[in-house]
């Protein structure tokens, strides 16, 4: 007998998830994903000046903020035909590096690691073993043993006030947790760690864009200025603090972040044949270091692959009308060519038409529409975004840095290429790329250090900067790598103001409920099979989930006056 | 009840103050929050006996820029928080629970500390069409705050998406987003406004009512007068290139790398409430403004239409380049409805001298003069 099991909220993530499955014989055998939250930014965009767009789509995620930002000012660039300077591309690629940074590291620590971590458990460590584990796999300083008792004492204290705070009904002592105590307690004094470290890296952000959450970005290149000799710019002082921040990153992510992937990784190698989902893989590349012109240049390549056949890349060309396509077969929308047709998101188009249950209810009707999320194909295949499939088309591009970081954890854990496409490849993924961000941001700054040196301090141009230097029409598409995958947004400008605009996001892509001819998108894919030992307890169904670190900020539409819905952009 | 940790009790005692004093401490703290004089005995014992403060965040229309904010915060540190000043007992971004037993913590909260907790809302409420465009766990969110905030003892809204409406409530607003305040009365309410708030903004509010026992004095838009009674504009560090008349004229020129004002840039520190110039962001590293882009003015109801971002602030009434603040002051202490005499004064940084005799703050000029 199959079992219907509803998840909803899904923690741990951005946004309004819900989750509902069929559990049969303790496995999953089917998988329904549905966002259930919807705000409204493309009509609120209409009409106003392109020049703003980036500070509406920014506020579409905090968590993953800036991505919305970078797209929106290259869509705007793209459109008008404004090429950035060197500097703003290298200082906008250290934003990039950073937000990146910071998102993987707490997702791993806060959003994931209760997945396979049991707090409850590291109450029983030894901190002598707790200790030992720490010096064995890291240089990490923190790792002496009265560092792990104290540790251990105050989330002891914690646990004895009877008040568990956000670790109240957890699924502790649930048979899936396979850490030993010590492993638990390292972990649990990292979750803590992490959490002070994360607001660190991302002054990274307030020193170029001024705040963060939601810096500042600047179509035609970005806000800030530099001058050597000026206590109002960016200046020497202000150089140093950004490279002891990347220095700090390095560290971290190399002293703790690894060591414990790795380390947990390595008693849930089981999880290698779990949640593999999808077989095609999406990526629109990010980190030009020859401008984002020239997509020969970035450090994430773009391309598809298909079938999980590593030995070809497929071109992408988000321009292209017949590439990406939006269908709303089980989303709350209606278009005027049919329920069963699908749009260029410069064609988009959309009827907002609500037909779930009346709140409060129990169940969703997955017969019929479910979900506020579009469903995106590429050529009409169902494509996982995000760190997996940006590591495996580096691999397969033949990129040796990837190829190292890949093969080096694949030996250090002693699994088969097989296990890349699981819950745990994708979680490991997400750990080996900010491995390689936190090199190529030294990188980056180097070469920005070495541009002022040589006499070029520019951060924008004001080409194209004034609306009456624009054409009547034009219309842009501008890509980055979020680091849930990839993204991109449309816009069409008329008469100075934005006419269209349309985003398609990572969550989208993986999220989305069935497409017309049935295929799943990359979320229910990947829960068919896996097994679940409490039914009671989603704990397994967590895991996969969260391998993809949901943002499911918003689905959002447009309606014209008359109160129709026409368009429709969908979100993290 | 384990003794590991001080109660407010404890700590009381330990600093001098008698058993009568922490009554009236907690009578004081009872009448604030709008209870009953029979409620004294219980907000007593709840200071008493509870460590921490249960603390319900719930999450409607938002982007969780609040959550990632707070989690910034250096003083205190968000862990310190979490471990030892509050109990978050639901908060969708970090809680270990999901689905079911998410909600039970909530509904255990609500339950068992009826009238104790906090309740903090990051994000707005969508109205139009029943409520379908934010549902969680099956439920409208207007049904979940108008369930959770019924027995709350004060709700703090989150940013600009639960003070205002934020970015989904611009024109023409198609979910029919509404901000907190519409929805709940009879309650004591903050708004701790931006987008998002500065972290330790955040944080502070939440330590002002842990330390001090009481809802900090707010403005008429309840916004917390410590961080939100100062325009940026009066704040702002490059305030005498306003007056000089140094202004920057396009990004990157000159000006801009000499620092000058970014007004003509399209500024809106001049109808901006917040604490960017005085605290910065991110521990006080930077704001907007001393990166190289003008304010877009985040505290404020209604911003994102007092745009174009670009475009300076010609649309309040005396407002030109060659007129002084003011003026601004003027016609935004009408549009905003604060007192015309109060605000003139307060936000006219050369007026300071008088400022400070009024405040009985002499010494103060001195040292800033």
């Amino acid at each position: 007998m199959e079992k219907r099991i509803v998840v909803d909220p899904i923690t741990r993530i951005e946004g309004h998830l819900r989750v509902e499955i069929e559990v049969k014989d303790n496995v999953i055998v089917d998988a329904y994903s549905s966002g259930t939250m919807v705000r409204g930014l493309e009509i609120i965009l209409k009409g106003r000046d392109p020049r703003d767009a980036w500070a509406f789509t920014e506020r579409v995620c905090g968590v993953c903020t800036t991505v919305h930002a970078l797209a929106s000012c290259r869509t705007v660039e793209n459109a008008l035909g404004i090429v950035i300077p060197p500097n703003a591309e290298l200082v906008r690629n250290l934003m990039f590096c950073t937000q990146m940074i910071q998102d993987h590291v707490v997702h791993f620590y806060h959003l994931h690691a209760l997945d396979w971590v049991d707090v409850v458990s590291s109450l029983r460590a030894d901190p002598k073993a707790t200790s030992a584990l720490a010096q064995s796999i890291s240089s990490w300083p923190k790792s002496s043993v009265g560092y792990f008792r104290d540790v251990q004492k105050r989330i002891k204290a914690f646990v004895e006030t009877g008040q568990l705070g956000i670790f109240a009904n957890g699924y502790w002592g649930n048979p899936s947790y396979k850490l030993p105590p010590e492993a638990n307690l390292m972990a649990v004094a990292h979750y803590l760690e992490a959490l002070e470290w994360q607001k660190e890296i991302v002054k990274v952000h307030a020193i170029f864009g001024g705040k963060n959450p939601h810096p500042n970005y600047l179509v035609g290149g970005v806000p800030a200025a530099i001058n050597l000799n000026e206590s109002n710019a960016l200046n020497a002082e202000r150089f140093a603090y950004v490279k002891k921040l990347l220095d700090d990153a390095k560290t971290f992510v190399e002293q703790v972040y690894i060591p414990d992937l790795m380390a947990i990784a390595s008693f849930y190698k089981d999880w290698g044949a779990i949640g593999g989902g999808l077989e095609n893989y999406l990526v629109y590349g990010d980190l030009p270091t020859n401008g984002y012109n020239d997509p020969s240049s970035f450090k994430f390549p773009r391309g598809a692959i298909l079938g999980r056949d590593l030995s070809k890349v497929h071109e992408v060309d988000t321009a292209d009308p017949d590439q990406v396509k939006e269908f709303i077969s089980k989303s709350w929308y209606e278009y005027d060519s049919g329920k069963n047709s699908g749009k260029h998101p410069w064609e988009g188009q959309t009827n907002l038409n609500y037909t779930g249950p009346k709140p409060p209810y129990d169940q969703l009707n997955v017969e019929e529409a479910y979900s506020w999320l579009k469903t995106p194909r590429w050529k009409g295949h169902a494509m996982e975004v995000g760190p997996l499939a940006r590591m495996l088309v580096g691999y397969a591009s033949g990129r040796e840095d990837f190829q190292e970081v890949v093969n080096a954890a694949l030996t250090n854990l002693n699994v088969p290429v097989s296990a890349l496409f699981s819950t745990l490849g994708r979680t490991a993924a997400r750990g080996l790329e900010t491995q390689l961000v936190v090199g190529w941001s030294q990188e980056f700054f180097d070469q920005l250090i070495t541009n002022i040196k040589n006499g070029d301090t520019r951060l924008s141009t004001d080409y194209m900067w004034e609306p009456s230097d624009w054409p009547l029409m034009a219309k842009g598409v501008g890509m980055t790598e979020a680091p849930r995958g990839a993204l991109a947004h449309w816009i069409v400008i008329k008469d100075k103001k934005i006419d269209n605009y349309q985003l398609v996001v990572p969550s989208t892509w993986n999220a989305s409920p069935r497409d017309t001819k049935g295929q799943m998108s990359a979320y229910e894919a990947s829960l068919i099979g896996t097994p679940v030992a409490d039914p009671e307890q989603p704990l397994e169904l967590l895991r996969t989930i969260h391998s993809f670190d949901p943002c499911i900020a918003c689905a959002v539409h447009v309606y014209d006056e008359k109160g129709s819905y026409v368009h429709q952009i969908q979100t993290f | 009840m384990s003794k590991n940790q001080k109660t407010y009790y404890d700590l009381a005692i330990e600093k001098g103050y008698s058993r009568r004093d922490f009554m009236k401490f907690s009578a004081m703290m009872a009448a604030l929050l709008g209870l009953e004089s029979s409620s004294i005995g219980q907000v007593a014992k709840a200071l008493e006996t509870k460590t921490r403060i249960p603390v319900i965040w719930l999450h409607g229309q938002e982007c969780t820029c609040c959550s990632e904010s707070f989690i910034r915060s250096s003083h205190p540190l968000v862990a310190d928080i979490l471990l030892d000043k509050i109990s978050l007992d639901y908060t969708e971004t970090l809680m270990a629970a999901a689905g079911h037993q998410a909600e039970k913590s909530l509904q255990d909260t609500i339950r068992d500390y009826k009238g104790k907790y906090i309740l903090a809302v990051e994000g707005s409420i969508p109205l139009n069409n029943n409520g379908v465009y934010c549902c969680i766990g099956g439920k409208t969110f207007e049904q979940i705050v108008e369930e959770a905030a019924k027995d709350a003892y004060a709700v703090l809204a989150w940013g600009n998406c639960a003070s205002a409406g934020c970015v989904q409530a611009a024109k023409p607003n198609p979910t029919g987003a509404v901000p907190i305040h519409k929805m709940i009365s009879g309650k004591p309410l903050i708004n701790v406004q931006g987008c998002p708030p500065i972290a330790e903004v955040m944080a502070g509010v939440l330590v002002h009512i842990l330390t001090f026992g009481q809802i900090p004095e707010l403005d008429r838009l309840k916004r917390p007068k410590a961080f939100y009674s100062r325009r940026v504009h009066d704040t702002c560090y490059r305030r005498p290139n306003f007056d000089a008349g140094l202004f920057v004229q396009s990004f990157d020129d000159e000006n801009a790398k000499r620092g000058f004002c970014l007004y003509k840039m399209g500024c809106k520190g001049p109808v901006t409430y917040n604490a960017c110039g005085v605290m910065e962001w991110n521990n006080g590293t930077s704001f907007p403004i001393k990166s190289g882009h003008p304010c877009i003015g985040c505290s404020e109801e209604g911003f994102w239409d007092n745009g174009p971002f670009y475009t300076h602030l010609t649309n309040f009434p005396g407002f030109g380049i060659e007129s002084t603040a003011d003026k601004v002051g003027l016609g935004l202490g009408i549009a905003t409805g604060v007192g015309i005499a109060a605000h003139a004064i307060s936000t006219n940084i050369r007026k300071r001298s008088l400022i400070n005799k009024v405040n009985g703050k002499p010494e103060l000029e001195k040292n800033e003069s």
